[in-house]
């Protein structure tokens, strides 16, 4: 994981939940990672998926992910190119999804301080977001959960512990 | 000072003496659920490079997402799914029919009190309702437990919700938790242990208490829990056949909050769309016109909950405008109904039967709507574009309302028709 990102921001607000970020309908019959990302958004900012570049970081309100525990809905975004998701709050499925995935997440309140198309800086060593308006702290990660994201998801680090290289 | 039941239960896993909120843990789940995505997830643990699940025991998969298959890549999905259950050696595989995962799970005797059981859906804190700590994980996370037997989990800071009074008619376990949400919010709760207690919760089925701890997933918890009683003891007789240690909290543990509730006065409930918490007391949305209604779901699929809507139908004839769809949560419950007449009576009044599964919930079959079309749903999502047309509308509401609503065709107060 790269110890700082600077980023355009992509800006929601509260409560964006797993069925507009990856539609339901389609949970069963995509499975392939590259084709999860032209749905992504789909049902909350069409725009979304044409636009987006690599890099990019989703900045967002409270309770980010909520719904249901469908992983597309991190894979999505993972391949669309996001860097980063920094919001108010995470679901909690969505969160431990985030990290096994090994898609960096950021809890602050970075959604005050900057616009959509805006850039914001991410230091992970520093625990700082730098938005155009102002700078939001955010606490560590527990050392067992930086691991994982370390390793490069679960999987990896699975294979890891269980000495399959 | 005391522990919380999560605290209690989550020690006992990890051999631990005593644990804290905020505390990493990891820990050998005594059950992991999954349903039509285990295709997804045996895919995950073959990329992780080994052959054999840790323990082909703790594995329960009940396919119901889309069953049977609505078309070829559904059937593949199955059929990829069956293949592993037999080169794996699963024994507690449920195939189309049996119901929905988190009435089946119970059913079959794999949730009792003091359990831990993970499952890759989102309302595996439904057997909070037997006593046992139950949460939602992902597809990912339900693969590395099939290659380890192990999961970590941080221990969550507890919130109690304690409820008096007694629920007046056509008020239910529904309305009280919808209410709930709308104080909360869909966040409210988000990575606590929510639990459930007060006279009200212990006079409650187990079919009541399964939908609190269903719909605690929709204020954002990790797991909600009633703790076991007679009443669970006497459900569980005969489904669970080894012994089980009962976990209680203590009564001098450290909540975070601590919520109190009379639901003497308490009127039924509605969510209106597109998020649960956006929840009015009936009286707000009567008179909304509705195209579809549904009874059914791993929230409202029970026995309890088809009967409610059958006293409401009774000998009447839901309105010509007014498409009802009736899913029961299993075959036992299918089978229950056929025997008190309920489901004759269902159809008679104009409902369609569909079989037992999570049909038109997420919108991938059985039911799906059309832009600017409306549904109440006795379901616990209605999130934009979840059934079908991302133009349509989902109400949520207990079983009572959704039966008068569709007698009418405009949403409608139970206690009056």
């Amino acid at each position: 994981m790269q110890i700082r990102i600077t980023g355009r921001v992509w800006k929601y607000g509260d409560d964006v939940n797993t069925d507009v970020i990856f539609p339901g309908k389609y949970t069963y019959t995509i499975s392939d990672r590259p084709e999860m990302a032209q749905h992504a958004l789909e049902d909350l900012d069409p725009a979304f998926a044409g636009s987006v570049q690599p890099g990019d970081i989703i900045v967002a309100g409270k309770n980010w992910g909520c719904g249901s525990s469908r992983e597309q809905a991190v894979i999505c975004l993972k391949e669309a190119g996001v860097a980063a998701i920094v919001a108010r709050s995470f679901a909690r499925i969505y969160f431990r999804n985030c990290i096994n995935e090994a898609l960096p997440i950021v809890t602050c309140d970075a959604v005050d301080g900057v616009e959509a198309g805006e850039e914001v800086t991410i230091d992970f060593a520093a625990g700082v977001v730098t938005t155009p308006r102002g700078v939001y702290e955010f606490p560590p990660m527990a050392p067992e959960v930086m691991e994982i994201i370390a390793a490069g998801g679960l999987i990896p680090h699975v294979r890891q512990e269980l000495g399959l290289k | 000072m005391g522990q919380t039941f999560a605290e209690k239960v989550l020690a006992r896993k990890a051999g631990l003496e005593r644990v804290v909120p905020g505390q990493i843990l990891v820990v050998r789940p005594d059950r992991l659920l999954s349903h039509d995505n285990t295709a997804a997830i045996s895919r995950h643990f073959y990329k992780i490079g080994v052959e054999r699940m840790a323990d082909p025991g703790m594995s329960v998969i009940v396919l119901d997402h889309v069953v049977p298959a609505a078309d070829e890549t559904h059937a593949t999905n199955h059929r990829t799914i069956r293949e592993f259950v037999a080169k794996q050696g699963i024994t507690a595989f449920y195939d189309i029919g049996e119901g929905i995962c988190h009435q089946v799970l119970p059913e079959k005797g794999h949730a009792w009190p003091g359990g831990l059981i993970v499952g890759s859906d989102s309302h595996t804190t439904t057997h909070g309702a037997f006593g046992a700590f139950a949460a939602g994980i992902g597809r990912t996370e339900a693969a590395a437990v099939m290659a380890t037997g192990q999961i970590w989990l941080r221990v969550p800071q507890s919130f109690r919700i304690v409820v008096r009074g007694q629920l007046p008619g056509r008020v239910s376990a529904k309305d009280l938790v919808l209410h709930i949400i709308g104080d909360l919010r869909a966040d409210g709760a988000d990575y606590r242990s929510v639990e459930f207690a007060g006279e009200t919760i212990a006079a409650m089925s187990i079919a009541g208490r399964m939908v609190l701890c269903n719909m605690a997933a929709e204020m954002g918890a990790k797991n909600g829990v009633v703790e076991p009683d007679e009443t669970t003891r006497r459900w569980l007789e005969g489904r669970v056949r080894h012994d089980y240690e009962e976990v209680h909290a203590d009564p001098d543990a450290a909540y975070e909050r601590v919520i109190e509730y009379d639901v003497s006065d308490l009127v039924p409930q509605v969510a209106r769309p597109h998020t649960v918490d956006n929840v009015v007391p009936v009286g707000e949305v009567v008179g909304t016109s509705i195209d579809q209604a549904l009874v059914g779901t791993c929230t409202n699929g029970r026995l309890e909950d088809l009967e409610a809507a059958a006293e409401i139908l009774r000998g009447r004839h839901i309105s010509s405008k007014v498409r009802m769809l009736v899913l029961p949560a299993s075959r036992e419950v299918l089978l229950a109904a056929l025997e008190r007449g309920i489901i004759a009576e269902l159809i008679e009044a104009g409902a369609v039967l569909l079989n037992p599964g999570c049909g038109p919930c997420l919108g991938a079959h059985q039911g799906c709507v059309a832009a600017g079309e409306v549904t109440i749903s006795t379901a616990n999502r209605n999130f934009k574009g979840r059934m079908g047309s991302k133009e349509a509308f989902t109400y949520l509401a207990g079983p009572a309302t959704v039966a008068a609503s569709a007698l009418t065709g405009v949403i409608t107060d139970p206690r009056e028709v």
